[in-house]
């Protein structure tokens, strides 16, 4: 009958890792979540290289190509209320409660799903990256190019999933707390995901030249291209970095005031 | 500072869900060692006192101490002395029983997770269902993984709340005597419950929480002596705590 030690509290790494390999096993244990997120961007990918993809002048010879960045951050999008589900089947489960009550950071809680989300749709993406290989996706880029893909593509994932934090800790069920992800899929077809913004009426060009995800596909396509991001890059850096400050900012806001 | 013989201080308690007042000045103390039951009908505030106890929840105003940690200001002490086992099993679905002791072991920074998780499934009769996943258990077997999850690391205090509802009366029987055990072992036991006779079997001392306010507290003994002395009739009636119970709270009312 003892008090743990002191020192027990001071191994947040290792308490990450534990939370992380507890939702890990849930993901694998339950792939239809990893089918689902994979299946409905390579359906949009196949829709529209190959039935849709010939009316629409991007002025590229590749499609997929054009393509391929936009269908990644749907991918992201559709994981995002997966992120959300499993935070609130643990908030409404007691699970939560239990870890609250136990002598461990807070915070590992909340950053074990976090991991699990970014390394989820690590695993998502690169399904479909492979499926995108096989219709005929190809990139010139060299090394450095594609990790500079990887670190934006991670860092929206990140921003997208302290968003997620918000709507799993602040929802009143589990469709609410997955439904907040739709207008984040829905964000792409009104940017420059699929066709030009030129060909948009004013106010559509309008706001699909001024939202995030414009930037960051307009980025993620030049570097895959192989060539310079320019100043596109800074932009979807910026936009990255401020959703990740405000939302990371108000999930713990949230997260205190429940415990409040 | 409260006594080191208390495990459990509690003074001026008081708690309101927005303006909805739900505890109002909360006094009683817990001695180490012991088996304290909270008794009270549905929305009396058990699980609220439980929360606030556990770290979960700050109170308004009053003070509460767990094992010599104000909950308030110093959650990490509490949170090193006790252990909660909520109202509604709180077990990871997805994963075996075996796994969520691990889980638990493992967060509370044990030697040898698996080893404690086998001896545990073991004590609680989960050996064989140890491999398979807990949403296939049953409600019994699920109160017993999510019992046998709080024991992990044998806390100094342990926190049950209403640990036998919706149990059926074997698994409550075995609950019980899984109660007796720890008493035994030295361990403080918490326990709200809304069944007197549960209060009755395993408590060494009871507090009756009505209407935001601790209306009675004691020994069973004393509780009884708080009853009118028993009329000659034909037979005489010894009191139970039911009766104790309504009693007390007529009297409260008509005051
Ligand atoms: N988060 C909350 N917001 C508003 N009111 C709440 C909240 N939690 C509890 N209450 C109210 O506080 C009162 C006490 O609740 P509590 O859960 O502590 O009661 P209890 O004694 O545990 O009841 P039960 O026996 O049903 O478990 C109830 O009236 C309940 O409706
Ligand atoms: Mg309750």
């Amino acid at each position: 009958m003892n008090i743990q030690p002191e020192n027990a509290k001071n191994r947040p790494f290792f308490d990450v890792s534990t939370m992380l390999g507890r939702s890990m096993r849930h993901i694998f244990r339950s792939l239809d979540t990893i089918i689902t997120v994979t299946i409905m961007p390579i359906a949009f990918m196949l829709l529209f290289v190959y039935v849709f993809g010939g009316a629409i002048r991007t002025g590229t010879d590749n499609y997929v190509n054009y393509l391929l960045p936009g269908i990644l951050l749907i991918a992201i999008g559709t994981g995002m209320s997966y992120t959300a589900a499993r935070l609130f089947a643990d908030k409404q489960g007691g699970l939560f409660e239990r870890f609250r009550s136990m002598p461990i950071a807070p915070s590992s809680l909340l950053w074990g799903h976090v991991l699990t989300s970014l390394v989820s749709n690590a695993i998502s993406l690169i399904v479909i990256l492979l499926a995108a290989l096989l219709i005929g996706f190809r990139s010139p880029a060299g090394l450095l190019a594609w990790l500079a893909v990887v670190g934006i593509l991670a860092l929206f994932t990140l921003s997208l999933t302290w968003i997620a934090v918000i709507a799993g800790l602040s929802a009143n069920s589990i469709d609410g707390a997955a439904a907040f992800s739709y207008p984040i899929i829905f964000l792409p077809f009104i940017s420059s995901a699929f066709v030009p913004t030129a060909s948009m009426p004013g106010p559509v060009r309008a706001f699909a030249e001024n939202q995030p995800v414009t930037s960051i596909v307009e980025t993620i396509r030049a570097l895959l291209a192989g060539q310079p991001a320019g100043t596109e890059i800074w932009t979807a850096l910026a936009w990255c970095l401020g959703i990740l400050v405000v939302a990371y900012w108000l999930a713990m806001r949230v997260y205190k005031r429940q415990t409040a | 500072m409260p006594k080191n013989e208390t495990a459990i201080t509690v003074k001026g308690l008081r708690k309101s869900y927005r303006n909805v007042p739900v505890l109002q000045e909360v006094d009683f103390e817990v001695e180490k060692g012991t088996v304290f039951a909270l008794l009270g009908a549905n929305g009396a505030g058990k699980t609220t006192i439980v929360k606030i106890l556990a770290t979960l929840l700050k109170p308004d105003g009053g003070s509460a101490f767990v094992n010599g940690f104000d909950a308030a200001l110093q959650p990490d002490g509490v949170r090193r002395s006790i252990s909660l086992t909520g109202q509604f099993a709180a077990v990871d679905e997805v994963l075996t029983g075996r796994e969520n002791l691990i889980l638990i072991a493992k967060l509370r920074h044990l030697d040898n997770p698996r080893a404690i998780a086998d001896d545990l499934l073991n004590a609680f009769g989960l050996t064989e269902a140890g491999g398979r996943r807990v949403s296939t258990y049953s409600g019994g077997m699920r109160r017993r993984l999510d019992i046998a999850m709080s024991l992990t690391g044998s806390p100094a205090i342990v926190f049950l709340d209403e640990p036998t509802t919706g149990l059926d009366p074997e698994a409550r029987l075995e609950v019980w005597k899984l109660v007796k055990q720890l008493a035994e072992s030295g361990t403080t036991v918490f326990l709200t419950t809304q069944y007197l006779e549960e209060a009755e079997q395993l408590a060494d001392r009871i507090a009756i929480l009505h209407q935001g306010r601790i209306i009675a507290d004691g020994t069973l003994t004393q509780l009884k002596s708080l009853f009118p002395p028993a009329k000659v009739e034909y037979i005489e009636k010894q009191p139970t705590l039911e009766d104790i119970f309504l009693s007390v709270i007529a009297q409260k009312e008509e005051r």
